[in-house]
C-alpha cells in the first residue's frame, strides 16, 4: 500500500503541473487564439531561472518562486510584442508554427550550454524531511507542490471568472472590438495575458526543479502530455482545465502502481478513448 | 478563418503545361545527378524526405489539415519493411507492400480517431498520437528499442535489380520518388483533390453543398499517410537502418520545417524545401544543437516573413503556379 500511495503522490505533483500548465494554454488561447507551443520551452526556463538565481545570484526558493514567472513572464511579453501579434487574423495553424520555433531556438540554445543532462537543484531547508501521516511518509516539499499548485490554479480561476479584470478579459474573448469600444485597451491586455500564461508555466518550473533536476529538454515532452490533457479536456473552461490536470496526474500515478510499463502512453490511449466516445472532450465546446 | 494559400489561381491549359515542363526539367536533373559527382546518398535521403514532404503537403496545403504527427507513418513504415526484410527474409518489394500496407492501416486508425476533431486540435491529436507510437516502438521487443533495426539486407528488386548497387539503388529511389510525386499530383488535380480544395477554403460551405466533408478529409489523410509510409519505406533501403529518431516529435517538426520553408500548397515546394533542409543539416553537422536553434529561426522568419515559401514567393512573382 506505500507504494501505492507514494505513486498516487507522484500523480497528484504531476497533476499539479498538468494543470498549471493546461491552465495557462487555455488563457493563451482564448485570448490571442494561439496553441501556445513554446509553454514546456518557457516552463524549463522558468527552472532555470530559479537554478541561475541560487548559483549565481544566492537567491533562495522562495525569491525565485516569485522572481522566475516575473522574469520569464516579460520575456514571454516581449516574444507577444515583437512576433506573435502580427498573426492576428491568420489561420491559426501559423501561431502553432510560430511558436514551435520559438521553442526549438530556446531549447536549442540552453542545450548548447548546458548539454541534455539534468542539474541539480536542492530542496529549500523549511521544506526538507517528512511528516509520517500513519499510512504513509509524505516528504514536506512533495506535499507543499501539490498544495501550493491548488491554490495557484483556483487564485487564476478566481481572477479571470470573478474580478473585474477578469470580466473584461472574458469580453474580450468573446468580442474584442467591442471592448474597445469601451474604451479598454485591448491590445495591452492581450499582452499581458500572454505574460500571465506563461508566468504559470515558468512558476510549475520551478515547482518541479527540485523534483525532476533542471533540463534543457524538461518541457519537450511534458508539452505534449499536456496537450493531450488539453484534448481531453477542452479549453472552453478554466475549472475544467484544472480538474482535468489533477484527475490525469492521478490516473497516470495509479498507472504507474498497477500496470507500469503503459505510464508513458496512459494519458494519450486516455485521449483516444475521449475522442472516439465523446468527439468535443469532456467541457463540451466543439473547436 | 483566413486561408494558408492566398492566391490560388484556377487551373489552366498554361498553367498545366508550365508544370509539366518544371517536373520534366526536375526529372532531367535528378536522373543526371550520378553523373555530376555529387554524393548520390546525400540525393537519395533528401528524395525520401521530398516524398515525405510532399505526402505532408497534400493534407496541409490542399485540404488545411495540419498533421503534427506525420513521422508516425515514415518509421512504422520503416520498422516493418526493415522487419519483413531482415526477419522475415522477404524480397525488397513485398518489403515494401508490408510497409506502406502498414502505414495505410495506421492511417486509417488515426484518421478514424484525428478527423472527429478539425484545426488547432486536430495537430495536437496527432502529435499526441504520434507520441503515443514512439513510447509503443521504445518497448516493443521487435524495435530493438534504442539500438534500432541495423544491417538492412538490400536485396534485388523483382530479382533482377541489385540494391546493393548506389547506382542501381539512386534510380530505384528516384522511380519511386517521381510515381509518388506525380500520384500526387495527379489527385491534386481531380475532381477529388477540388473538393478537398473547397474545404480548405470554406468548410461549411462544402457541407452545405453536400460534400461528406469528413470522408473526403479521412480519404486525403490515409492517401497522405500511404505515401509517407511509401517514403519510409524507401529510405530503409538507403540509411539500412530503422531507428527511434524517425518516430520522434522533431521528426515530424523537420517534415512541416520542409514544406514550410518550400511553399504550403504549392506543388514543387515541399521537394526544394527537403532539399535545403537536409542540404544545411549536412553542412551544418559540426555545429551541435545550433543546428536545432538554426531550424527555429527558419520558422519562425519562414511565418513571419514569408509564409509563401521559396516556391510560393517565385510563383507569386511570376504569377504562375508552381
Amino acid at each position: 500500500m506505500q507504494a501505492l500511495y507514494a505513486q498516487l503522490l507522484v500523480g497528484l505533483i504531476n497533476g499539479s503541473f498538468y494543470a498549471l500548465l493546461s491552465l495557462g494554454l487555455a488563457v493563451i488561447f482564448g485570448m490571442l487564439n494561439i496553441i501556445n507551443f513554446a509553454h514546456g520551452a518557457l516552463y524549463m526556463m522558468g527552472a532555470f531561472v530559479a537554478y541561475f538565481l541560487l548559483n549565481l545570484g544566492g537567491i533562495n526558493y522562495w525569491w525565485a518562486l516569485l522572481i522566475a514567472p516575473v522574469v520569464v513572464g516579460v520575456f514571454g511579453m516581449i516574444l507577444e510584442r515583437t512576433m506573435l501579434q502580427w498573426l492576428a487574423g491568420l489561420d491559426h495553424l501559423y501561431g502553432l508554427l510560430l511558436t514551435f520555433g520559438i521553442a526549438l531556438i530556446v531549447q536549442g540554445v540552453f542545450q548548447n550550454y548546458f548539454g541534455s543532462s539534468g542539474l541539480p537543484y536542492s530542496i529549500p531547508d523549511q521544506l526538507k524531511g517528512g511528516v509520517n501521516l500513519g499510512f504513509m511518509f509524505l516528504p514536506v516539499y512533495r506535499g507543499w507542490v501539490v498544495i501550493f499548485s491548488l491554490v495557484v490554479c483556483l487564485a487564476t480561476w478566481f481572477l479571470i471568472e470573478k474580478t473585474q479584470l477578469g470580466a473584461y478579459l472574458r469580453a474580450a474573448t468573446e468580442n474584442p472590438t467591442l471592448v474597445r469600444a469601451f474604451g479598454i485597451n485591448v491590445p495591452r491586455m492581450i499582452t499581458l495575458t500572454y505574460g500571465l500564461g506563461v508566468g504559470l508555466a515558468a512558476l510549475a518550473g520551478v515547482l518541479s526543479a527540485p523534483i525532476n533536476q533542471v533540463r534543457p529538454l524538461m518541457g519537450a515532452d511534458l508539452i505534449i502530455v499536456v496537450f493531450a490533457v488539453v484534448v481531453i479536456g477542452g479549453m472552453g473552461s478554466i475549472m475544467g482545465s484544472i480538474i482535468t490536470g489533477f484527475a490525469l496526474g492521478v490516473i497516470e500515478g495509479l498507472t504507474k502502481y498497477f500496470y507500469p510499463e503503459a505510464s508513458n502512453t496512459v494519458v494519450f490511449v486516455l485521449m483516444v478513448v475521449v475522442l472516439l466516445v465523446k468527439p468535443t472532450g469532456l467541457t463540451g465546446r466543439a473547436a | 478563418m483566413s486561408a494558408l494559400t492566398d492566391d490560388t489561381l484556377p487551373m489552366t491549359p498554361r498553367a498545366m503545361r508550365d508544370e509539366m515542363i518544371v517536373f520534366a526539367v526536375m526529372a532531367a536533373l535528378l536522373a543526371a545527378v550520378p553523373f555530376t559527382g555529387i554524393y548520390p546518398f546525400f540525393v537519395m535521403q533528401a528524395l525520401c524526405f521530398a516524398l515525405l514532404a510532399c505526402a505532408f503537403n497534400l493534407l496541409i496545403g490542399y485540404g488545411g489539415l495540419l498533421s503534427f504527427g506525420h513521422a508516425m507513418f515514415l518509421g512504422t513504415a520503416g520498422y516493418c519493411t526493415a522487419h519483413a526484410l531482415k526477419v522475415w527474409a522477404l524480397p525488397p518489394e513485398l518489403g515494401i507492400i508490408v510497409g506502406v500496407a502498414a502505414a495505410a492501416l495506421l492511417g486509417l486508425v488515426t484518421g478514424y480517431i484525428s478527423i472527429k476533431r478539425q484545426g488547432i486540435y486536430f495537430s495536437m491529436i496527432t502529435l499526441a498520437l504520434s507520441q503515443l507510437l514512439y513510447f509503443l516502438y521504445l518497448q516493443a521487443p521487435f524495435t530493438h528499442g534504442e539500438d534500432g533495426i541495423q544491417g538492412i539486407p538490400q536485396g534485388h528488386l523483382f530479382g533482377i535489380f541489385d540494391l546493393s548497387k548506389p547506382l542501381v539503388l539512386y534510380y530505384v529511389v528516384l522511380v519511386g520518388f517521381l510515381a509518388g510525386f506525380l500520384l500526387i499530383y495527379r489527385t491534386i488535380n481531380s475532381p477529388f483533390g477540388e473538393v478537398l480544395k473547397s474545404i480548405r477554403e470554406n468548410e461549411p460551405r462544402a457541407i452545405s453543398l453536400g460534400y461528406k466533408t469528413d470522408q473526403y478529409k479521412m480519404l486525403a489523410y490515409v492517401l497522405s499517410g500511404t505515401l509517407a509510409g511509401f517514403a519510409g519505406s524507401l529510405k530503409v533501403f538507403v540509411a539500412q537502418n530503422a531507428s527511434l529518431t524517425d518516430v520522434h516529435w522533431s521528426m515530424s517538426g523537420e517534415i512541416v520545417l520542409m514544406t514550410l520553408v518550400g511553399g504550403l500548397g504549392t506543388i514543387f515546394g515541399p521537394v526544394v524545401g527537403a532539399f535545403v533542409i537536409i542540404a544545411m543539416q549536412q553542412y551544418l553537422a559540426g555545429f551541435g544543437q545550433w543546428v536545432t536553434v538554426i531550424q527555429g529561426v527558419i520558422f519562425v522568419s519562414c511565418v513571419l516573413l514569408f509564409r509563401r515559401g521559396l516556391v510560393g514567393e517565385l510563383a507569386h512573382l511570376l504569377r504562375r503556379s508552381l
